[in-house]
């Protein structure tokens, strides 16, 4: 489980943004009403949601959406009821045309496809799961699974040998011949999702998939989301209206109100950093411990030895700085573990001399990686007396992050804030 | 005291009859065409109702009570209602009837499913046709029966296209409903995974709205039956024209037993069709 490989801490969002960006949303507006293009003009663009309403009679469903996702990211689009959330997925797919702007994906223009190229761009990019499900009930599950080949014109042999594949992946083995009516909640929408799958899609689109269903189940679905993410690497767009489940799913985060985004971060960045009291009223009850990632509040170790150092020079050097232990890295700083005060006395006590400290002297220590959130740290810290080292794939030294820490970043803030 | 004034009029009627001569003068062709083939279909049923024998036909409807509906009592009741209009002497008058009401449904589906369905997918064609088939079905049948007579002369066909005016609109109308309130994400669905609107249309839409279209069958059969008095009218056999006779003599018993024929007829009709609506 290694959702947030790429998102690491705050450094990747900024970065190389134009470059490797599989959707590219451009000043988007989309107005509900007759004659909606009037409201873009210079006289309501800037007015106010309520006002334009009142002035034109059109609604403002979204308004000047700029978004850039990448290739096999995990976005969530966040917001309360009203908020554009599902308004901007169905421009995405053009179930709802935009009223103007671009959407760009994969370097096609949209916006400006005729109906033909939409329909086979839908075909070959897409595919999409539906709150509701959205499953033909006069159809068998396998026959709903393999919906989406059977419009692209593939024939029923191969269609059925694809959705049965498929209906495997998401556990519906031996339920091909039942019809969605039977099936409960949780069921169907696996259907929904392997109906999804069963196209191979580059982009799939998931409309609140899971709110419908029971908390347990719930969970279930989005640790298997997880999972299945994990092997496809697909670029997923999630509508959701629960904060934790957009914290848990999501690489990065677009939280709309009033059909605009108001701010787009790592789970990491919308909870610690919110940019005004509309985010902070959402993320109140999130708990930093399942977001903040050891990676970023971690600090460089006060002394570092090397493996190359004899006890005494270690000895002496952790005298000095006062301190009873210290983790020893080798030479490309690697993580060997840690040199204790007093298996370095004992080793200045043994007859014969000792030179480097050697491996069998050191204790080894639990670490975890830069990506590992808080939550997954308190066992270590409860059994464990020393800061807990944080080291790459490669077991490189990186920092560590102490309990101190740990408690100090999960309190809500307080004080001035509560005023 | 406040009497409308005289002097405001619009010259409605005499437009309408213009249209009228000029119709019945220019178009004459087209309604003998029209007149041919709704003709030919009426007299296609007729001729296979009244080539099934009564000790075959009614077998048949028992077996179709039994099978469609689900109950083997219903397929009882089915023989018994049969039987007792074999009874009354009308059984060939009945068959004709039947023959009526079948093709004036057949004509009224071929016009109204497509009419609905366009409906569905149009605000403005459902906007523009509500008021209409509104009209259809609450003026007075004898306005458009006299106009019929004068287009295809007497007999079945203006009895079939008075029959036609009156029950087409349930069928539109629930059509149209049964389109509009089909799940809307699994239209959605559908259209997300790039199906053409005619896919939509065939894979979606018109399965599930499947049991309110087969509704407005049945209402537009019912419709149709109970047209068949008036269009006894205008000379179209059958049961109708039994009902007028018999009031015309005041034989109150004759009339009804040839009213509780198409009692009868109606009975056996709305649960068969009615069936096709409660299937999945």
């Amino acid at each position: 489980m290694s959702k947030n490989k790429t998102v690491n801490g705050s450094e990747t969002t900024h970065s190389d943004i134009n470059t490797n960006s599989q959707i590219i949303i451009k000043d988007l507006w989309k107005v509900f009403g007759r004659d909606s293009k009037r409201v873009l003009g210079k006289k309501y663009r800037a007015l106010g949601k309520e006002e334009i309403q009142k002035k034109t009679g059109c609604v403002i469903g979204l308004r000047e959406i700029n978004l850039e996702i990448k290739k096999g990211e995990f976005y969530i689009l966040m917001g309360l009821s009203g908020s554009g959330k599902s308004t901007l997925i169905r421009n995405l797919i053009r179930l709802v045309k935009p009223t103007s702007g671009s959407i760009v994906i994969d370097e096609k223009n949209l916006t400006k496809m005729n109906n033909e190229e939409l329909l086979n761009f839908r075909r070959e990019t897409f595919g999409m799961v539906f709150q509701h499900y959205g499953l033909l009930p006069h159809l068998t599950v396998l026959d709903n699974a393999a919906y989406g080949l059977k419009v692209r014109g593939i024939s029923k042999e191969d269609r059925y040998i694809k959705a049965k594949e498929v209906l495997e992946t998401v556990g519906l083995k031996g339920w091909e011949d039942y019809y969605p009516g039977s099936l409960s909640g949780g069921m169907q929408q696996r259907v929904g999702l392997a109906r999804a799958l069963a196209n191979d899609p580059e982009i799939l689109l998931m409309d609140e998939p899971f709110s419908g269903l029971d908390p347990l189940i719930k969970r279930q679905m989005q640790d298997e989301l997880i999972e299945l993410q994990d092997k496809m690497q697909k670029t997923i767009i999630f509508v959701t209206h629960d904060l934790h489940e957009a914290l848990k799913l999501g690489d990065r985060i677009a939280i709309l109100r009033n059909g605009k985004v108001v701010q787009v971060g790592t789970p990491e960045e919308i909870v610690t950093k919110p940019v005004d009291d509309y985010v902070q009223e959402f993320v109140r009850d999130a708990s930093p411990a399942k977001v903040i990632t050891a990676g970023t509040i971690m600090e460089p170790a006060k002394i570092i030895l090397y493996a190359w150092e004899g006890p005494k020079t270690a000895l002496t050097l952790l005298r000095k700085n006062k301190r009873r232990a210290a983790f020893i890295v080798d030479k490309s700083h690697r993580l060997l573990g840690v040199a204790q005060e007093d298996k370095l006395e004992e080793l200045l006590n043994k007859p014969e001399k000792v030179e480097k400290i050697p491996e069998s002297a050191l204790r080894r220590v639990p670490s975890v990686g830069p990506d590992t959130i808080l939550e997954d740290m308190f066992s270590i810290v409860t059994e464990n007396q020393y800061p807990v080292p944080v080291v790459d794939a490669d077991n490189k030294f990186l920092g560590v992050v102490t309990t101190d820490q740990i408690f100090e970043s999960i309190t809500p803030m307080g004080g001035e804030d509560n005023v | 005291m406040f009497e409308f004034p005289e002097v405001v009029t619009i010259p409605l009627a005499k437009g309408i009859d213009f249209i009228m001569s000029w119709l019945l003068i220019h178009l004459d062709g087209f309604f003998d065409a029209i007149g041919f083939i709704i003709l030919q279909v009426v007299v296609g049923f007729e001729a296979l109702f009244l080539f099934i024998p009564w000790f075959v036909m009614i077998p048949l409807a028992g077996l179709a009570g039994w099978k469609l509906v689900g109950k083997w009592k219903t397929g009882v009741l089915f023989m018994l209602l049969l039987f007792l209009i074999g009874t009354f002497g009308y059984w060939e008058l009945s068959m004709r009837t039947l023959s009526l009401v079948i093709a004036s449904v057949f004509f009224s589906l071929l016009i109204g499913i497509p009419t609905g369905i366009n409906m569905a997918r149009s605000d403005r064609t459902e906007a523009i046709l509500k008021p209409i088939l509104d009209g259809m079905q609450t003026m007075p049948s004898f306005v458009y029966l006299i106009p019929a007579l004068m287009f295809f002369g007497m007999g079945k066909v203006p009895a079939m296209f008075a029959t036609i005016i009156y029950a087409v609109p349930p069928v539109i109308r629930l059509t149209n409903v049964g389109i509009r309130t089909v799940d809307k994400e699994a239209v959605e669905a559908s259209k997300a995974f790039g199906a053409t609107s005619r896919q939509v249309l065939f894979d979606v839409q018109l399965p599930l709205a499947k049991p309110t279209i087969m509704v407005g069958i049945n209402q537009t059969t019912m419709m149709a039956l109970a047209m068949v008095v008036i269009g006894s009218m205008i000379g179209a056999k059958g049961l109708g024209m039994e009902v007028l006779l018999a009031i015309n003599r005041i034989e109150v018993g004759k009339g009804f037993e040839a009213g509780l024929s198409i009692v009868f007829l109606a009975i056996i009709v709305d649960r068969i069709t009615f069936s096709f609506s409660e299937k999945k």
